[in-house]
């Protein structure tokens, strides 16, 4: 290559047809939907407290490990002593209540005692969480990756035979959609309609409402606002454990340096969204996923996150509040 | 703020800014005269000091050092504090002086450090000298800081954050992934970065000694501070603080806020090149994983332990940080160093506790405690004392007859771990003699964690220390060691 692969980007549209363009579709809603989980997490921290929690990445990662640590404690990858179906649910189960329960620890060992403070200096104690989850993770693994491996997850151990959930549930345009990321999407969803509910119908909700909008006015009305961002945390991290175990099935391994990386993008997600919006957080998830299948399938993998986050930094330019959030007027 | 008036009370005895702030903050010149012992006699002497005489007083020590220091101890101690004290003191411009929350600036760094390495190495053949490198790319770079720093005319806060924390792992994708081919070559050479940069080279003078090097950096450290100090009293510094504390008041003030958050940048980016060209000469080389996030917040530690906005507490956070960095580094040739700093801490931090008969009752407990655990894990199994201490050295194997040390119990330093991190926060939620009761057994696990788990890995635990300092640095003293405490009025 003597020349920028940008140039190259027609070529590659034409090589690739309309079967390539439906696998990098497929692979941008699946990752776009774990994005989305994630995002999820930051926004409504946010959105409560206006604190972008750094460790929020960091937490999805422990729950990407709980949910490998479930599964080893069930036997293992290559030889689970439990049916696969209830695996997995022990696995989301697991990941999911150990991740909501750190969240929470955090929430009020970080970041509590610190409401009150100038505005640095929950960021910066968010940074030390997430400084002090990565390496702690890093310390116990020894910087090892540990290895759903989902191809053999539920095969037959001594032929091989990979395991139902690499196994094509359909296809499009002959291009085949795993089970596994049938799994993961629909998990999402699930859990998406299931936040929208609590957040709309429920007392909780209400409650996470009206502490959003005015935490002191809330407090006066009766609301105990620090159970109520307590109990903010707990979802969204609950979230993000759902999403580490979908990632690890998905992508099959998990190591300690995942949750930078994917929780800058789901902070993208939740930023392209607008930041507080839950239906934003959704919505920039799976904007963020696409953008980034198709600039590694378009452009090549290599540039693919310069392009999220060069797309995000004019996006931020020109719509600070991203698509589906409101202008917030700064009161003097 | 709806609250009744009341009577004026200290902030920090109530948990939020009240009415009477402003009077709390009028008298804190008569509670400083006040303040008595040693603390309040040093802290008077230190502010005696004429800040001509602080710096010439820390070039004179410091110039000592290559004269009592072996080779290995000057490049490690004294040469990479002053490199983090110049680059904590470009980000102290922008974080410190105009209080714009830059999470980008590791990128200005390494724009200046391939800047350097593009210009005067064998990559491309292009040997330039220092005297013409080093402007070219300090101009550069603060032209790049001038483009980010434009962005910060539509963004406040928390967005400004965003936006430089994705220009940074822009720049870091940029380097390390797309690698794009520039004259045949790899213009930054992906993941092994660029080999073979030239020795810093002035009018056909090469710095060839560490001591030529730790000289120079110290000079320029000193002349950079003395510009800051400078700047940060000129008129501009002034605006930079009402800028600071409140942009909105500072606008109406008629100060121009968005030419002053663009200068913030350029000068934070121009430093942050300047010393990225040092480090890359010093190397030799230029690889990515100098620049990514581990530095940006081992440089926010830096600066928030000293002080935000303070030059000589960029200095103080620079020595604490580098030295305990240092200390723990597998590198560092006396082991067990790292063992009687890691207690010397431990024991400092709880020596805080008042009155003597708790601290009395910790320490003995303590050691008590100690060797019941022993005597029971012995008793259980032998295989749960039958390790060894790392580095053990004078008065390390004794330790072994304290510690439990488990042989050929793989999960335990897991939970061990774990468990440590939940009886901390235990004993940071209960008061009292109950806490007195949680912590006896946390710190004979502290002893336990550091000789079964952390001492294995001193690089991961420095890291893990940085991150905990990090929140209970805000927690306990949020303006930093010589930082004064901001009331934030509402």
């Amino acid at each position: 290559m003597h020349h920028l692969p940008l140039l190259d980007i027609f070529d590659t549209i034409r090589q690739l047809g309309w079967g390539g363009f439906f696998e990098l579709l497929r692979n941008g809603i699946v990752l776009g939907s774990v994005y989305a989980l994630i995002a999820l997490g930051y926004t409504m921290v946010y959105g409560i407290l206006k604190l972008l929690n750094f460790a929020h990445g960091d937490i999805y990662m422990v729950g990407a490990f709980l949910g490998y640590g479930v599964l080893s404690v069930l036997g293992g990858p290559l030889a689970p002593t439990v049916a696969l179906v209830p695996l997995i649910i022990l696995m989301f189960v697991g990941a999911m209540l150990g991740a909501g329960t750190l969240g929470v620890v955090v929430e009020r060992f970080a970041y509590r005692p610190l409401r009150n403070a100038p505005r640095i200096a929950p960021l910066i104690s968010a940074l030390g969480v997430s400084f002090f989850l990565a390496n702690s993770v890093l310390l116990l693994t020894q910087g090892q990756r540990y290895n759903y491996s989902a191809y053999q997850l539920g095969g037959d151990a001594e032929t091989g035979l990979p395991g139902p959930l690499v196994e094509p549930a359909f296809s499009v345009l002959g291009r085949p959609v795993t089970v596994v990321q049938v799994l993961v999407v629909s998990t999402s969803i699930f859990l998406m309609v299931a936040l929208t509910l609590l957040v709309s119908r429920t007392r909780l909700g209400k409650a996470m409402r009206a502490t959003a909008f005015d935490r002191e006015a809330a407090n006066m009305m009766g609301i105990n606002t620090d159970r109520v961002i307590a109990s903010t945390f707990f979802i969204g991290s609950v979230l993000a454990g759902a999403a580490g175990v979908m990632f690890g099935l998905y992508i099959g391994e998990t190591y300690y340096f995942m949750g930078f990386l994917a929780g800058l993008k789901a902070f993208t997600a939740a930023v392209v969204g607008g930041i507080g919006s839950i239906p934003g957080a959704m919505v920039g998830g799976l904007l963020i996923g696409l953008t980034e299948s198709f600039a590694a399938g378009y452009v090549g993998g290599q540039w693919s996150d310069i392009v999220v986050f060069g797309i995000l930094i004019l996006f931020m330019l020109v719509r600070p509040n991203g698509l589906l959030g409101t202008r917030a007027i700064q009161k003097v | 703020m709806t609250e009744t008036p009341q009577a004026p009370v200290g902030p920090d005895e109530v948990d939020r800014p009240r009415i009477g702030v402003d009077e709390w903050v009028a008298s804190a010149e008569q509670r400083h005269e006040r303040a008595g012992g040693l603390s309040g006699w040093i802290s008077r002497g230190w502010e005696g000091i004429p800040p001509a005489g602080k710096l010439l007083g820390f070039v004179a020590l410091a110039s000592t050092l290559p004269f009592w220091m072996n080779q290995g101890d000057l490049f490690s101690y004294g040469l990479f504090t002053l490199l983090y004290a110049l680059l904590a003191l470009g980000l102290n411009i922008v974080v410190g002086f105009a209080g714009l929350l830059d999470l980008g600036y590791v990128a200005f760094f390494g724009i200046g450090a391939y800047g350097y390495a593009l210009l005067s190495s064998s990559h491309y053949g292009i040997h330039w000298q220092a005297e013409f490198s080093i402007p070219v790319v300090v101009l550069g770079t603060a032209f790049v800081g001038l483009l980010l720093g434009l962005t910060s005319r539509r963004l406040l806060g928390d967005y400004l954050a965003i936006v430089t924390l994705f220009f940074g792992q822009a720049f870091v994708a940029f380097v390390n992934n797309a690698n794009p081919h520039v004259a045949g070559e790899g213009l930054t050479g992906g993941p092994n970065g660029i080999p073979g940069v030239d020795p810093l080279n002035f009018f056909g003078y090469e710095l060839q000694s560490l001591k030529q090097y730790y000289f120079f950096v110290l000079i320029v450290f000193a002349l950079a501070a003395a510009a800051l100090y400078f700047l940060n009293e000129s008129r501009t510094g002034r605006s930079w603080r009402a800028l600071r504390e409140d942009p909105l008041a500072a606008e109406a003030m008629s100060i121009p806020v968005n030419r002053l958050k663009i200068l913030a940048f350029v000068f934070g980016a121009g430093t942050a090149g300047l010393t990225g060209c040092i480090f890359a000469a010093i190397q030799t080389g230029v690889v990515s994983g100098n620049f990514t996030v581990a530095l940006l917040i081992t440089l926010y530690a830096i600066i928030i332990l000293g002080g935000l906005g303070s030059i000589a507490g960029v200095l103080i956070g620079a020595i604490v940080i580098n030295v305990t960095f240092q200390f723990l580094s597998p590198a560092n040739d006396v082991p067990e160093l790292k063992r009687w700093l890691f207690y010397g801490a431990i024991i400092l931090i709880v020596a805080k506790i008042r009155p003597w008969s708790k601290l009395a009752a910790i320490f003995g407990g303590t050691i008590a405690f100690g060797f019941v655990a022993h005597a029971v894990a012995q008793a259980i199994n032998s295989s749960w004392t039958a390790g060894t201490v790392v580095d053990a050295g004078a008065g390390g194997s004794a330790l072994e007859h304290w510690v439990i040390l488990p042989k050929g119990h793989p999960a335990f330093d897991t939970w061990a771990y774990i468990i440590l991190v939940a009886a901390i926060i235990v004993c940071s939620q209960v008061k009292g003699w109950w806490r007195v009761g949680a912590l006896i057994p946390t710190l004979y696990w502290v002893a336990v964690v550091w000789e079964n788990v952390l001492a294995e890995q001193p690089a991961v635990t420095a890291l893990i220390l940085f991150g905990a300092l990090l929140i209970a640095l805000m927690q306990a003293r949020p303006q930093g060691l010589l930082g004064t405490a901001r009331v934030e009025i509402v």
